[in-house]
């Protein structure tokens, strides 16, 4: 007989699978037979230390092959189907919609792939200047993001706010679903088989009363994306450090919505543009 | 030239190392914290020769460098001064110049630095020149060849001529550790060091990997209690190199404290050679202070 191997959820910081490094766990839902890492303030600064460090080789890597490797997460969701609709339901979704969100994920993975590569064209330009100068402007990641995910839906939420991120070139640290953080911790896996450089996406699951100030307050991340209303306690925390935060509040029907997901305004808030001058030759 | 010493005199018990690993794994679980923990990084700062020896090295980057051994946080007047800024012999007179006024000392590396490599007129030389030119510490390096080869005679007789070629000035001796290979070389180079007259024991240039590493540390405490014991000299140590958190200093802080007890808490028996570990330290302490993490980027690099 088979012996069962339940899954003790843990977090991916660094290209790893740490526990947390204060050692607790908790039960989403109170499901007792569920252990789950709860993170502390020190894991989100072990987090933002790996997405540091991080950052380098995934901004520095070019557009194409950013694509090729967001291309390549749609390509293992797809061959984990079963697994992922697992977690889903495990976070309380019926089959028939965990199968449907599922669906949307690799669509917007497939879809955020072939925007990387174009995220230059459409954000940067060439501008007309008085003087025989060409000028530019170019696209570049703002640096280390954090964003608080949705509590649902757990996959499509985090995705939704992460995709567009990697895509401008940002390294990022999301602290998933406290509700349903099975699926989107399941995202480490994926990520680890997909040629995301260590550091590049790092996974925190705990409960978001308790985490949420200290994203906001931490003087080493660039920028916060928010999945709710705007909250004016984060809001003041980040301003003393001139973090970039924006919120996300979507309908329960628009975070199941395609076209409402996919977008290059998700991309815009958290890139940077750098203007050059170049002498034209004579 | 014949040693002065017998042979026997080098001789030194083997190194139980399950012991002393365990010993340092068990010291380095302890938790430091709050108050504690603002008071041991700010002796750590006090205890820091802040280094650069590379040969990149430009008079500008010496200066910010010796400034930044002054004051290393200005907007805090509560953050102590370094103990030394430690360059290259060239760049002696230099610090000095900069350093005026300042309780911060300088500290020179000589003797064929870091592979030590040359004869022996030549490292005295270099020693006598970088003393003239205003060092107050000179960091020698011991001839790894000898020593490896057995001839532990020359290497002791090598320490006492530049003892005696630095005159009033402090001698460090680095073992470079990580060319050393054993436990039982580190404890018996060490303790040629000792007895040749060391004012320091020093572990690496920081140009070897591995540099200091806890257990070898460990090791030289003991080796420098038990000749404080024996004879009543105090002698000091310096870790030098691979020690960037102020995590890792306060691991050091807890061995000295445990092996030698609190007398050598001091800037004047313990050292810490780094670069980058003053901006760990000044992080650490502004997020005691401010409750909130830190950017790396916020804290000047020289």
């Amino acid at each position: 007989m088979p012996v069962p191997v339940p899954k003790t959820y843990k977090l991916f910081v660094g290209g790893k699978f740490p526990r947390s490094e204060s050692g607790r766990s908790f039960q989403p839902n109170g499901n007792p037979a569920i252990n789950v890492a709860r993170s502390s303030r020190k894991d989100l600064r072990d987090a933002v230390v790996a997405a540091r460090a991080g950052l380098a080789a995934w901004s520095g890597s070019s557009a194409y092959l950013r694509g090729q490797i967001l291309y390549r997460l749609a390509e293992m969701l797809e061959s984990r189907r079963d697994a992922m609709q697992q977690e889903l339901v495990c976070g309380g979704a019926t089959k028939a919609a965990a199968k449907k969100e599922l669906d949307l994920a690799i669509a917007l993975c497939t879809w955020y792939a072939g925007l990387c590569d174009k995220v230059q064209s459409l954000l940067g330009s060439q501008n007309a200047v008085q003087g025989p100068f060409f000028n530019f402007s170019t696209v570049e990641p703002t640096g280390v993001i954090g964003v608080l995910a949705p509590e649902s839906p757990a996959l499509v939420g985090t995705l939704a706010l992460l995709l567009p991120l990697l895509a401008g070139g940002n390294s990022v640290i999301v602290l998933v679903s406290e509700t349903a953080p099975f699926a989107g911790l399941a995202l480490g896996e994926v990520c680890a088989s997909s040629d995301v450089p260590a550091g590049a996406v790092n996974l925190l699951s705990g409960l978001r009363q308790e985490l949420a100030g200290q994203f906001a307050a931490h003087r080493d991340l660039d920028g916060l994306l928010v999945a709710g209303r705007p909250d004016a306690v984060l809001t003041t925390a980040a301003a003393d450090n001139c973090k970039r935060v924006r919120y996300c509040d979507l309908s329960a029907a628009e975070w199941r919505t395609a076209a409402r997901l996919r977008s290059l305004a998700f991309v815009e808030p958290f890139v940077e543009l750098k203007t050059l001058w170049h002498p034209v030759a004579q | 030239m014949a040693s002065s010493l017998s042979p026997v005199e080098f001789r030194v018990p083997p190194v139980d190392a399950v012991a002393l690993e365990t010993r340092v794994a068990d010291l380095s679980t302890r938790s430091i914290k709050k108050a504690a923990k603002v008071q041991g990084l700010k002796l750590a700062i006090q205890m820091m020769d802040l280094t650069t020896l590379e040969g990149m090295d430009s008079p500008g980057k010496v200066r910010q460098l010796c400034q930044k051994a002054r004051q290393p946080l200005p907007s805090r007047s509560d953050i102590p001064a370094c103990a030394a800024v430690c360059v290259y012999p060239d760049l002696v007179g230099l610090a000095v110049e900069a350093l005026r006024g300042s309780s911060v000392q300088v500290a020179s590396v000589a003797t064929g630095f870091p592979s030590g490599r040359t004869d022996r007129v030549t490292k005295l030389r270099e020693v006598q020149l970088a003393v003239a030119a205003g060092a107050s510490e000179i960091d020698m390096v011991i001839d790894r060849g000898a020593f490896l080869a057995g001839r532990y005679g020359a290497v002791y007789d090598e320490i006492c001529a530049v003892k005696e070629a630095c005159g009033a000035a402090h001698l460090k001796v680095i073992l470079e550790t990580g060319e050393l290979k054993t436990y039982d070389n580190i404890r018996r180079a060490c303790r040629i060091a000792l007895l040749a007259g060391g004012d320091f024991v020093k572990t690496s240039t920081g140009k070897v990997s591995p540099a200091s590493t806890l257990p070898v540390v460990l090791l030289l405490l003991e080796a420098v209690r038990d000749h404080f014991l024996e004879t009543g000299r105090m002698v000091g140590v310096k870790a030098a190199g691979g020690i960037r958190t102020g995590k890792d200093a306060l691991r050091y802080l807890v061995l000295v404290a445990e092996t030698c007890g609190d007398r050598w808490l001091s800037p004047q028996w313990f050292r810490f050679g780094a670069s980058s570990l003053l901006n760990d330290v000044l992080m650490q302490l502004e997020k005691e202070r401010t409750g909130r993490y830190q950017r790396p980027t916020d804290f000047s690099a020289d």
